[in-house]
């Protein structure tokens, strides 16, 4: 498991699998598990898998900005039903788009505002930028919940293909191998913003901002590339929503169990890899499926949030925190 | 021939709180300074507008020459200013090494004349910290540090920027004598070397022996500067810091 | 659009009764996050139970709402001093206080909403007492009790506890705590005790502000999360640390979406304190009144 985990922290020469053997293996692991998933055929499990899938590139995409660089994203929902919303406003403009781009296009979307918003809030206390995420959620909320085009209130249809493009099969497949390869790019960037300079800049900012600034580090720009490419993967998350769900309406994409999955999860796994989201996607969300089943949704919910604040409290570095060699 | 660093009529107010007063300081290329001053002087705040962590109101800081208005701290760094500061502030999830590998990949590498990569990067890693005697602890954190390690981390990261001019502020609080001299020999070998250095002291026997100019600091204004014996006996200056 | 003179004066006066109401908010964050650098974004969630208490004081025990919150201040009290407590030795005295701290009490809004919503469900609770309902005459208009009995009673805890810091040995040294910890312990004062009573007092303010707000408006367990923006807006453009501010703040919050909401439609309510936010920060950080 240490081996997985090439360093303890962001620093060292990169040791371990250089990036595109990482990748490969990814890709390896992906395409596996999709494999097996076919072979297995239950449709419920694509759309479990799904789920977690997707909080794998929500709780990375949180942790590129607030692990990372240690600034505490609360809008999580704004970014992610920007992708959502933008799927929508182009289904209705070009509906035959093929997915993919349409993910591609959330994503800019929503790294769009994450730029616009670190621009407004960076230069401040990490605690207002914070503030005004939360602020932004509701804005944006309020935004769609009035904007016609989107359905407002009344939320909007969206008409999925029956069969999968490419690959044939239940369209879910095809919505679930998307993700797949979502979370792949996000875990491989994640991964190499560790090893790279920016990794180091990133975790200057978040030890010591003044002594960052006083070292070279431009944090600003640094911070607001990890505002933008942070919000661009939480669009790109949201961005298939509609053709799963074949229906958008704002009060179920701006819930809040999207921010705190996408915060607990992380500090759950642990912060200061790419591996702790993973884990805490997995696990938790995994343990929020059974939760749901067996005893009731809004139970699930209360369980996240419980192991967020114990977690929070008692054990500060997540589960890979647990297991980390002692330095 | 213009001085390297000039602190140009630089005034500082915090609300209705003059700190800093129409401060004239020239440092030339190679001179070691020493500055000195009450708790409150605004010695601190001086250095801080200085490099960029606050906003001179009046008057202009320029550094070789040109106006460092409008720069942020980074830049100013860039351009060759360093300094560590007061409270060692360390980067406290990063080993030494990576430590003094921020100023290197984000200061040196950045002004693009000779880029250092991979190997060598640690290597000069490790030869700032030998400097500084740390290097056995590279991988360490620095929570595993005593206070005057600390300390010299913190000269460590200042001089792995490569700059032309370093303010060392109170680098020697609370050492000993001997841990004292460890430290004024260091900055002197580093000025040997070449770089400039302001040395921001209250351990007067630090500042005797490093300094070549001293410059005192009260309450916001300049009241002295000039050769260090005739600072020190200046009537003015004995009243309002040294003492009878 | 109709701009009438009388339709202008409705919303300002409306504005500023709201802006009362918010205040009453807002006070506790007011003291925890300007006075104690405690970012206490539960803030609402701690309202809301309050809201509910006084629920359940009202409809199973046929007491006035008001009454029930200053019958549960105490507890609140307890609870704000345990939190900090908490607080402190998860966070502060670890000195890790941003990731952590925050997301300490987002987990605790969280779960808060949602025990709610198990306990109480989704739907809309209303009290009712003799104030709410009827209007009263004041010159050339007419004022719902239901808005101004809330009015009256946040400046009455504003003003409160704005003698509480200013007038007892226990409110300054709060005051001096914000500003200087180590000058409070050579005062013989333990910074740590005074900041617990002081969060103490915060939560304790979430009481009462919990029984105005479910006068004002039928709650329900998820509308904490709009007073948010609104609640760390005020403060912010109040200036961290003055209590004067933050009134002040909080009216000038209430008129403008009170305007905003007659002139252009009251779906814009939660952009204005979002707006007022961002425009502070970027020209003002310090608020009108901030140390």
């Amino acid at each position: 498991m240490a081996s997985l985990v090439d360093k303890t922290t962001v620093g060292g020469t990169a040791r371990g699998l250089s990036g595109v053997s990482f990748t490969l293996i990814l890709i390896a692991v992906a395409g596996l598990t999709f494999v097996a998933g076919r072979w297995l055929g239950i449709s419920y499990a694509f759309v479990m898998g799904y789920t977690i899938v997707q909080y794998i590139v929500l709780s990375t995409a949180w942790n590129i900005l607030g692990g990372y660089t240690g600034y505490v994203n609360f809008g999580v929902t704004a970014f992610f039903a920007m992708g959502s919303y933008s799927t929508v406003v182009l289904y209705k403009l070009t509906p035959a788009l093929p997915l993919p781009i349409m993910i591609l296009v959330g994503g800019v979307v929503a790294g769009l505002v994450g730029l616009g918003t670190g621009y407004l809030t960076l230069r401040l206390r990490g605690v207002y930028f914070s503030i005004a995420t939360l602020a932004l959620a509701v804005v944006m909320q309020t935004l769609m919940t009035n904007w016609d085009l989107v359905g407002g209130a009344r939320g909007a249809y969206v008409l999925r293909p029956r069969e999968a493009p490419l690959i044939g099969g239940d369209y879910v497949q095809y919505l679930f191998l998307n993700m797949l390869i979502l979370a792949v790019l996000a875990v491989a960037t994640a991964r190499a913003i560790e090893r790279a300079a920016l990794g180091y800049g990133f975790a200057a900012i978040r030890d010591d901002e003044a002594a960052a600034e006083a070292s070279g580090v431009p944090t600003l720009r640094l911070k607001l590339i990890a505002t933008t490419l942070s919000g661009a993967f939480m669009g790109m998350a949201g961005a298939p929503l509609p053709y799963k769900d074949a229906f958008l309406e704002p009060t179920s994409v701006f819930s809040l169990d999207y921010a705190v999955n996408a915060i607990a999860m992380p500090l759950i796994g642990g912060t200061s890899s790419w591996l702790g989201p993973v884990i805490g996607a997995v696990l938790v969300g995994g343990l929020q499926e059974y939760v749901r089943v067996t005893i009731s949704s809004a139970v699930n919910v209360l369980v996240v949030g419980l192991l967020l604040v114990i977690f929070v409290v008692a054990a500060p570095k997540g589960i890979v925190g647990l297991f980390q060699r002692k330095r | 021939m213009t001085a390297l660093l000039q602190v140009d009529g630089v005034g500082k107010r915090f609300g209705g709180f003059v700190a800093l007063d129409g401060i004239q300081l020239d440092v030339r290329e190679g001179e070691r300074l020493g500055l000195i001053g009450p708790n409150g002087s605004g010695k601190s705040t001086l250095v801080n507008c200085i490099c960029g962590t606050l906003r001179n109101e009046q008057g202009q800081v320029r550094f070789a020459g040109e106006t460092l208005d409008g720069l942020a701290a980074h830049e100013r760094t860039h351009r060759g200013l360093a300094r560590s500061f007061q409270l060692p502030r360390p980067f406290t999830s990063l080993s030494l090494a990576e430590n003094v590998r921020i100023p290197i990949i984000y200061t040196v590498n950045a002004r693009g004349r000779h880029g250092l990569t991979g190997a060598a990067i640690d290597a000069r890693c490790l030869e700032v910290l030998g400097e500084v005697g740390l290097a056995a602890k590279a991988d360490r954190l620095p929570r595993d540090l005593t206070q005057i390690e600390m300390r010299k981390l913190e000269l460590a990261r200042a001089m792995a920027a490569d700059p032309r001019l370093l303010i060392a502020d109170e680098a020697m609080a609370g050492l000993s004598h001997g841990e004292v001299d460890e430290i004024i020999a260091l900055l002197i070998r580093l000025n040997g070397q070449g770089v400039t250095i302001i040395m921001i002291e209250h351990i007067m026997r630090a500042v005797m022996e490093f300094s070549q100019r001293i410059a005192v600091l009260v309450a916001g204004r300049k009241i002295a500067d000039g050769d260090p014996k005739e600072v020190v006996r200046d009537p003015e200056v004995v009243r309002a810091y040294l003492g009878e | 659009m109709d701009v009438s003179f009388d339709l202008l004066l409705n919303a300002i006066i409306s504005g500023l009764l709201l802006g009362g109401f918010y205040a009453a908010l807002s006070v506790g964050v007011a003291v925890a996050f300007g006075m104690l650098d405690v970012v206490n974004i539960a803030h609402p969630a701690f309202i809301l139970l309050g809201s509910y208490v006084a629920f359940i004081g009202n409809t199973v025990f046929g007491i006035d709402p008001i009454l029930a919150a200053v019958i549960a201040l105490p507890a609140f009290y307890l609870l704000g001093m345990l939190g900090y407590q908490v607080y402190y030795v998860a966070f502060e005295r670890r000195d890790d206080q941003s990731l952590r701290g925050l997301s300490f009490f987002f987990g605790l809004l969280f779960i808060t909403e949602v025990t709610l919503v198990l306990i109480f469900g989704v739907d809309y609770r209303t009290v009712q007492a003799s104030y709410i309902g009827p209007s009263i005459s004041l010159g050339l208009f007419d004022v719902a009790l239901r808005l101004l009995v809330p009015f009256l009673v946040a400046l009455a805890m504003v003003v409160g506890l704005q003698v509480f810091l200013a007038r007892t040995f226990v409110g300054r040294a709060i005051q001096a705590v914000a500003q200087d910890q180590g000058a409070l312990r050579l005062m013989a004062a333990d910074p740590v005790r005074i900041k617990r009573i002081a969060f103490g007092l915060s939560i304790a303010t979430a009481s009462l502000a919990g029984a105005l707000l479910i006068i004002y408006q039928p709650v329900e367990p998820s509308i904490g999360r709009a007073f948010i923006g609104r609640i760390f807006a005020i403060c912010v453009l109040g200036g961290l640390g003055s209590l004067p501010g933050m009134l002040i703040a909080a009216m000038t919050l209430g008129v403008a979406e009170s305007l905003t909401s007659t002139f252009f439609g009251p779906s814009w309510s939660p952009a204005v304190a979002f707006g007022i936010l961002l425009i502070t920060l970027a020209v003002r950080p310090s608020g009108i009144l901030g140390r």
